[in-house]
């Protein structure tokens, strides 16, 4: 046993004393829980596992402390009604906008940042990291770390271009079925009906398939996939809204659907439409990354994290990391959404009150 | 009896803050209140001023974003701000109970009433499944609920609204608390069903000995309840005394203003000469809701200028007939003229300048307003769509519309619904109403969701406006106050036929329909004895609210 583990357990031991001195119940069920995971893993993977789950906690901490002085750094910066938003906000809310801010940079900033372009090739294939390429080479030879960066500005642009189509399509039809009601309500319905039937996924490599697998036919097609979702979470909420008096009053008006829709119903459900926007983004996302994996997705040389994983995925078999950096940029950026979600969410539930 | 009269609830100086834009801010500024045992208080004021909060502190209770700041509250000896969760557990329901303003809502709807009556019974007082249930029954029994034996059986929605209070009641005593706090149980109810309740309630807790606090913002019902009376204003104690002498004998303005809020009343406007054409005509109309046929043959006449009341208990069909009226419950029989000249049955096949001459004030102006719309938009669209205005001309239109309903435009016109009270979100449905420049009004409930204060102001308004601009009205309301202050012509509804229509004077002057005479009746009066004399009239308990209404 190391001086490491030593001080590892007197560290963990100290502070689940502490916890428990202070009566801290959460910080203290966590805490002995780690104890005893770290007691275990230890005895069954020695020094490393605890090496292991120290980089964990020093991340997480390093990401909690990033995450705090972001909120707190646009508190100070924010008009009076924003800052007020922010200092509402949990961290993880916090650390999803900060992630989401860092990969709209990337976006945006693209050819200036990344050092080569996504279909130069640099170096042989497979080559390690230097200092010239700091994430390596692909399979061509290309910059892993520029692909990643232009990848951003690929895959993120369609999948936003997607879902703002999909919800474009939705949320029209959706008021329009919820507002009209009748028989328009039910054409609507059983076509949705039969969209949603088809399982997503094989419906979208038919599609692609005949239509062939361009950037506008892949963006139409997901869009249209996704968007019976939209339409009845919208045709629920917007339900909710057109029992109204005001509605009844605007409709013994004389007003025409498209005000109704667009003017009476559409600024009441606002809240919980843009938290189903970035729901569905993440899940539209993971799509295109998937379909780019199969192929059928963004066409070569563009550079695409879902066809970067797929290009490299060998690589796994020689215990590299390779393949995985995309995929956790895949990850990292859905968790972050999701982290803001959950927060918008909880705003639009009114349970701040 | 010296421990009968013994103290039972002190409440010293008790202060609770309520946290609101990250801030707490005090909303009962230090209250003291003495109950003592079998005493029954009302506690009155308008919304805000703190009544339920106070109630709810009573228990040791406080809603979420509320905490007790100051002060003691002594129950039997018992500091409940001080006392653990578990003493107050142990007290709640077993000593101190709690019946809520809506028992509908406030029942769980998936169990039947005997398991929800049996519970805290069965928590507090350890017994058995079959003595509880009997014990129910008698309670049952006790509040002159229809058959007390199965009615436990039933789920709330196979019950009236005001069985269901009832057999909140009941649920309340099952435990034989010391103290019941009483938080509006008759608000949402008729007339002739809460004089039922009153009198079932005051029933049994003279029986059982036990403290009230009888929160409530109508004094005719406070007079009937309390023992003695405290007003309420801002979370500030404006004055407190035996309910006579309150009533005989106010000192304070804000009282006396409180008690002459009944005061506004008009007299009948001459009636129109014989044969003028009116101006809103129903005509012999039936309605149903799919295969329910709600209304049976209803006609009456609406004349310019002039107010009709419709007035008559939940269900009666008042504002079926009003949706019929607009438009938006095609008649299966009969029509709806305007000034001579039949409607078409649906509003969609209305001409525009025939949906301008109908407008409609609604009940609750909360749902009534469109909450992101600001006050100015609200208001001007009617304007820009009948009257074609734009830019300047339109802002002026709303400047005007809201001198008249005096708001002050400079403060209002951008605000959002949530930032204004009830009484100011009405003041806006009348104005948006008025801003199509329509000849009738129809007014729904208009009064019922607001406090009697502002609810006077807001019949007053109407009032000013109909001869300002000559504005027929159609009132539908089940308040025979509001009857009384300002309609020319009433219209009595039961189970959708019209059982009595004339003027007003002629109908509070006798002899009346019987059914009128019941709702005329079941009106409470600022008379502490009132209750007593009408039981003697109606011949006992037995015979009121829905056992009298079925007899007609």
């Amino acid at each position: 046993m190391g001086t490491f583990s030593i001080v590892y357990f007197a560290l963990l031991i100290a502070a689940t004393a502490a916890a428990a001195y202070f009566k801290n119940r959460t910080a203290l069920l966590l805490l002995f829980t780690l104890l005893i995971v770290s007691f275990l893993s230890g005895l069954l993977g020695g020094t490393n596992v605890l090496v292991g789950f120290t980089i964990a906690a020093g991340l997480l901490a390093a990401a909690a402390g990033v995450s705090y002085s972001f909120k707190e750094a646009l508190i100070a910066i924010l008009p009076p009604e924003g800052a007020k938003l922010m200092r509402t906000a949990p961290l993880t809310a916090a650390f999803g906008l900060l992630v989401i801010l860092t990969y709209i940079v990337a976006a945006i900033f693209a050819p200036v940042i990344a050092p080569f372009g996504e279909a130069e090739v640099i170096g042989g294939a497979f080559a390690p990291p230097d200092d010239q390429m700091l994430l390596g080479g692909d399979q061509l030879g290309r910059d892993l770390f520029s692909r990643l960066i232009y990848g951003a500005r690929n895959t993120v642009g369609v999948a936003i271009v997607t879902t703002a189509l999909a919800f474009l399509i939705g949320t029209v039809a959706g008021l329009v079925a919820a507002t009209m009601g009748g028989w328009v309500d039910q054409l609507l319905g059983r076509i949705v009906d039969i969209l949603l039937a088809i399982p997503q996924l094989i419906f979208a490599l038919l599609l692609l398939t005949i239509f062939g697998a361009g950037i506008i036919e892949l963006t139409v097609v997901i869009a249209v996939l996704y968007s019976p979702l939209v339409f009845r979470l919208t045709r629920a909420v917007a339900g909710n809204i057109v029992v109204m008096d005001y509605i009844e009053a605007a409709r013994l008006r004389g007003e025409s659907t498209w005000y109704l829709v667009s003017r009476e119903v559409l600024p009441n459900i606002t809240a919980p439409l843009a938290a189903e926007f970035g729901l569905r983004f993440c899940f539209v996302f993971l799509a295109i990354s998937a379909l780019s994996f199969l192929g059928l997705g963004i066409q070569p040389p563009t550079a695409d994290w879902g066809s970067m994983v797929r290009e490299t995925a060998s690589l796994i078999s020689f215990g590299l990391v390779t393949p995985l950096i995309p995929a956790a940029a895949i990850a990292l950026l859905t968790v972050a959404v999701n982290f803001v979600v959950d927060w918008m969410l909880y705003i639009s539930s009114g349970l701040k009150e | 009896m010296a421990s009968e009269k013994s103290v039972l609830l002190t409440i010293k100086d008790l202060r609770i803050e309520g946290y609101s834009d990250e801030q707490w801010i005090e909303i009962v500024h230090g209250v003291d209140l003495t109950l003592h045992r079998g005493e029954v208080m009302g506690l009155i004021g308008e919304s805000g001023a703190g009544k339920s909060t106070i109630g709810l502190a009573a228990m040791g209770f406080t809603r979420d974003g509320c905490r007790i700041s100051g002060g003691s509250v002594n129950f039997d000896g018992i500091d409940l701000t001080t006392a653990t969760r578990g003493e107050k557990r142990a007290l709640r329901g077993s000593r101190i109970a709690y019946v809520a303003q809506s028992a509908a809502a406030s029942f769980n709807p998936a169990h039947k009433l005997f398991d929800q009556h049996s519970e805290s019974a069965r928590l507090h007082r350890t017994e058995n499944w079959k003595d509880s249930r009997e014990d129910a029954i008698e309670l049952y029994r006790q509040l002159r609920l229809p058959n007390p034996d199965e009615i436990g059986f039933r789920y709330p929605h196979q019950v009236s609204g005001g069985q269901l209070q009832r057999a909140m009641t009941a649920m309340a005593m099952s435990c034989r608390p010391d103290l019941i706090i009483f938080d509006e149980p008759t608000t949402a109810l008729d007339v002739t069903t809460q004089i039922e309740v009153l009198a079932a309630i005051r029933d049994i807790v003279e029986q059982f000995n036990t403290a009230a606090l009888y929160i409530t913002h109508d004094l005719a019902v406070v007079a009937q309840m309390a023992d003695r009376i405290k007003v309420l204003l801002k979370g500030d104690e404006v004055e407190e005394a035996e309910t006579v002498k309150m009533l005989s004998d106010p000192q304070e303005d804000y009282t006396k203003s409180l008690w002459a809020v009944r005061s506004f009343e008009r007299d009948e406007k001459p009636r129109p000469p014989e044969g003028t054409t009116p101006l809103v005509s129903v005509k012999g109309v039936h309605a149903s809701y799919g295969p329910v046929k709600v209304l049976h043959d209803v006609s009456f006449d609406i004349h310019k200028g002039r107010t009709v009341a419709v007035v008559g208990e939940s269900g009666s069909g008042k504002s079926t007939t009003a949706r019929v009226i607009t438009g938006l419950l095609p008649p299966s029989e009969g029509h709806v003229e305007f000034l001579g000249t039949p409607l078409p049955r649906a509003y969609k096949d209305r001409t525009k300048d025939q949906l301008r001459q109908a407008q409609m004030i609604y009940q609750m102006a909360d749902t009534a307003l469109n909450p992101k719309k600001s006050i100015g938009e609200i208001i001007g669209r009617p304007a820009q769509f009948y009257g074609g205005l734009r830019g300047a001309d339109l802002k002026k239109r709303v400047d005007q519309l809201l001198d008249q309903i005096e708001l002050e435009p400079s403060l209002y016109y951008h605000r959002l619904p949530s930032e204004l009270s009830g009484g100011q979100k009405q003041r806006v449905g009348i104005a948006r109403a008025l801003a199509a420049e329509p000849t009738f009004i129809i007014c729904d409930e208009v009064t019922s969701a607001l406090d009697q204060l502002v609810a006077e102001g807001i019949l007053r308004l109407l009032d000013k406006l109909q001869k300002e601009l000559d504005l027929a009205y159609m009132f539908i309301t089940h308040d025979l106050a509001t009857v009384r202050s300002i309609a020319d012509e009433v219209v009595v509804m039961k189970e959708g036929k019209v059982v009595e229509a004339g003027g007003k004077t002629e109908m509070f002057t006798p002899p009346h329909h019987e059914y009128t005479d019941l709702l005329l009746s079941s009106v409470p009066e600022m008379d502490p004895d009132w209750l007593d004399k009408l039981l003697k009239e109606r011949g006992g308990i037995t015979n009121l609210g829905e056992a009298a209404s079925s007899q007609i």
